[in-house]
C-alpha cells in the first residue's frame, strides 16, 4: 500500500512541476519583453475599467450638466466636457466596456467557429478541406470593412450587429491559420502514435491536434482584437453601430466632427484611446507571437 | 507566363460567379419585400407591383439571377431609388476620385514605407530600427478617421494650409491620402524590414561581401531587390484595407467618392446602389490581386511551376 502511494506520488509530482515549470519559464521570458509586458498590463487595466469602470467614473456619464457645456481640460475634467457638459474622461471609462465587449464577443465568436472550421479542413483534408476553403476564398473576396459594412446594412445598426459583422470577417483569417497549423501537427509523429492505438479521429483532434494549435489560435487572438476594435469604432463612427448618445468611443468621434476647430478634445481624447488600446492589443500580439510562434518571428 | 496568366484568369470566374450571386442575393435577405425596397420607401402599392414587375422579382430566383448578370454585363447596374438616376451614373460620377485617392495613398506609403523598412533593416536592433518600428507599429493602431480629423484640426483650422474637405484641386488629395495611407506604409515597413533582414543572411550576400561590395551595394543592388517579392504581395493583400478605409476617411473628408455615396446610400436605404458598390468594391479587391499573383509569379519563377 505505501509502496503504492509512493508511486503514485512519484508519478504526480514530476508532471506539476513540469507544468510549473514551463509556465515560470514563459513568464519569465516574456517579462523580458517590455513593450509587450507594458502592454499586457494596460490590457490588463483596460479590462479592469470595464468591469469596475462605472462605479469608480468621476462624474455621471450619462448625465448631463448645462452649467459647463464645451469645458477644455482641467483640474477638476481631466479630459474636458462635451456639447452636453459630461465629463469625457467618465464617458470613456464607460465606454471601454462597451467597446472592449463588442470586439472580445466579436472576435471570440470569429475564433471559435473559424478554429473549428480550419481544425475539420486541415484534419479531414479532401473535399471537406477544399469546400472549406473555397467558402474562405469567398469570403476572402471581400475587403473586411465592406463585408462589415454589407452585413450591417442587411441586419440593420446596432451594436449586436456590429459584433455579428466584425465575427463574420475574422472567421476565414482564423480557418486559414488554424488548418494551416493542424496540417503541420497531422503529421507529427504521436497522432500517427493515437491513431495506431485506435483512437477515434474526434478524440485526436479535439485532444491533441486542437491544444498544439493553441499557441497560433492565442497570438492570432490577440492581434485580432486590435483590428476588431478599431472596425467595430469605423462602424459606430460611420453612424452604423452604437447610438450615437453612447459613450463608445467610435460614437464619441463620429458626434465630435462637428465641434472640430471649436473644441478640439472632444475628438482628441476619445481617439486617443482607441489608439493606445489598439497599439497595446498589437504590442502584446507581437510579444506572444515571438515567444509562442518563433516560425511567425520578423 | 501566358499559360499561367490563362489560368488565372479562368480560375477567376467561378469566385465572380459565387460573389455576384452573394451580392445578387443581398436584396432578398434583407428582411422585407424587395419590390417595396427597390421601388422606394414612398412608393405606393401600384409603383411596388410596377416595380415587381419591371425589375422581374415576381420570376423564380435563378432566373431573376440570370438577369440579373446580364445586365451587369451590358453596364446596367439599376436605378437609384433616391435619384432615379442610373446606378452606374452615379459610380462612374463618383470613381476617378475614389481611384486618385487610393493610388495617391498606394504611393506615399510604398515610398515611405520601404524607406522606414530598409533603414530599420540595416541598422537592425539599434535606435533607428526601434524608432523605425515603433512608427510602424503605431501607424496600423491609429484609427484612420482620428487621423483625418487630428489633420483637420492641425492644418485646416490652425494653420489654413489645405482645404476641409471635398476633391477640388489637388491640395485636397493630400490630408486625405495621409490618413488613408498611414496603416498600410506601416505595415510595408515591418515586411520590408523581417524581408530584408532574411536576405541579408543570404549567402550570396556574403559573397558580395567577400568580393568586396560596399554596404550600399550590397543592400540597393542585391538584397532589397529580391526582398520586395513579398513586399509586393503584402501591399496587394491590404489593397482591401484600403478600400474598407477609404469609405471611413471619405466620410471624415466629405470626399465626394465612392465611399461617402456607400454610406449615404445605406442611411438612405438606397439599395440598388449599396449593392452594385458592394460588387464593385469586391471585383476591384479580386482584381487587384490576381494582378499582385500575375507579378508574383512574373518575379518568382518558382510559383508558376507548382
Amino acid at each position: 500500500m505505501s509502496n503504492l502511494q509512493t508511486e503514485t506520488a512519484l508519478n504526480i509530482e514530476p508532471i506539476k512541476t513540469k507544468s510549473d515549470h514551463r509556465f515560470l519559464q514563459f513568464w519569465r521570458l516574456f517579462r523580458r519583453k517590455k513593450p509587450a509586458v507594458i502592454s499586457f498590463y494596460f490590457v490588463l487595466f483596460l479590462f479592469i475599467m470595464a468591469i469596475i469602470g462605472p462605479f469608480v467614473t468621476p462624474f455621471d456619464a450619462a448625465k448631463p450638466d448645462y452649467n459647463s457645456v464645451l469645458e477644455t481640460p482641467s483640474a477638476s475634467h481631466w479630459f474636458g466636457t462635451d456639447e452636453y457638459g459630461r465629463d469625457i474622461l467618465s464617458r470613456i471609462i464607460a465606454g471601454a466596456r462597451i467597446s472592449l465587449s463588442v470586439s472580445v464577443s466579436a472576435v471570440t465568436l470569429g475564433a471559435i467557429v473559424g478554429s473549428i472550421l480550419g481544425l475539420i479542413s486541415g484534419f479531414f483534408g479532401k473535399w471537406v478541406d477544399k469546400l472549406i476553403m473555397r467558402i474562405c476564398d469567398v469570403l476572402f473576396a471581400f475587403p473586411e470593412l465592406i463585408l462589415a459594412i454589407g452585413i450591417v446594412a442587411i441586419l440593420g445598426p446596432g451594436l449586436n450587429n456590429v459584433i455579428i459583422a466584425v465575427a463574420f470577417f475574422s472567421v476565414p483569417s482564423f480557418a486559414r491559420i488554424v488548418r494551416g497549423a493542424t496540417l503541420e501537427v497531422k503529421e507529427m509523429l504521436f497522432v500517427e502514435a493515437e491513431e495506431s492505438l485506435g483512437a477515434s479521429r474526434l478524440r485526436i483532434m479535439f485532444k491533441h491536434v486542437f491544444p498544439e494549435t493553441l499557441p497560433t489560435i492565442i497570438v492570432y487572438y490577440t492581434m485580432n482584437v486590435g483590428t476588431a476594435i478599431l472596425a467595430a469604432a469605423s462602424l459606430s463612427f460611420l453612424g452604423l453601430g452604437a447610438e450615437p448618445s453612447s459613450p463608445d468611443w467610435g460614437a464619441m468621434l463620429s458626434v465630435s466632427r462637428d465641434y472640430i476647430g471649436t473644441a478640439f478634445h472632444l475628438v482628441f481624447f476619445p481617439g486617443l484611446v482607441i489608439f493606445l488600446t489598439v497599439l497595446a492589443f498589437n504590442l502584446l500580439g507581437d510579444g506572444l507571437r515571438e515567444m509562442l510562434d518563433p516560425k511567425m518571428k520578423d | 507566363m501566358w499559360q499561367y496568366l490563362v489560368k488565372r484568369l479562368v480560375s477567376l470566374i467561378p469566385l465572380l460567379l459565387v460573389v455576384s450571386f452573394i451580392v445578387f442575393m443581398f436584396i432578398h435577405i434583407i428582411p422585407g419585400d424587395p419590390a417595396r425596397l427597390l421601388a422606394g420607401k414612398e412608393a405606393t402599392a401600384e409603383e411596388v407591383e410596377m416595380a415587381r414587375v419591371s425589375l422581374g422579382l415576381d420570376k423564380p430566383l435563378y432566373e431573376q439571377y440570370f438577369i440579373y448578370l446580364k445586365d451587369l454585363l451590358t453596364g446596367n447596374m439599376g436605378y437609384s431609388v433616391k435619384s432615379g438616376a442610373p446606378v452606374s451614373q452615379l459610380i462612374g460620377d463618383r470613381i476617378m476620385p475614389t481611384l486618385g485617392l487610393t493610388f495617391l495613398s498606394i504611393i506615399w506609403a510604398l515610398v515611405v514605407g520601404i524607406l522606414i523598412g530598409v533603414v530599420s533593416a540595416v541598422f537592425r536592433n539599434k535606435w533607428p530600427d526601434h524608432l523605425g518600428m515603433f512608427t510602424a507599429v503605431s501607424g496600423i493602431s491609429l484609427p484612420n478617421f482620428w487621423v483625418g480629423l487630428v489633420l483637420i484640426q492641425l492644418f485646416s483650422v490652425q494653420l489654413g494650409m489645405f482645404p476641409t474637405g471635398g476633391a477640388e484641386g489637388w491640395s485636397s488629395y493630400i490630408m486625405p491620402s495621409f490618413a488613408l495611407g498611414a496603416g498600410i506604409m506601416a505595415m510595408i515597413a515591418r515586411f520590408t524590414r523581417s524581408s530584408l533582414v532574411e536576405s541579408m543572411k543570404q549567402d550570396y550576400i556574403r559573397m558580395g561581401r567577400a568580393k568586396g561590395l560596399g554596404s550600399r551595394q550590397i543592400i540597393f543592388g542585391h538584397a532589397l531587390k529580391n526582398s520586395l517579392i513579398p513586399v509586393v504581395t503584402v501591399a496587394g493583400l491590404q489593397f482591401g484595407f484600403l478600400l474598407g478605409g477609404s469609405v471611413v476617411v471619405e466620410t471624415v473628408f466629405s470626399f465626394p467618392g465612392l465611399g461617402t455615396l456607400l454610406i449615404d446610400s445605406i442611411q438612405f436605404r438606397d439599395y440598388p446602389v449599396v449593392q452594385a458598390e458592394i460588387l464593385l468594391f469586391a471585383c476591384q479587391f479580386i482584381v487587384v490581386n490576381m494582378i499582385i499573383d500575375v507579378v508574383y509569379s512574373y518575379l518568382n519563377p518558382k510559383i508558376r511551376y507548382e
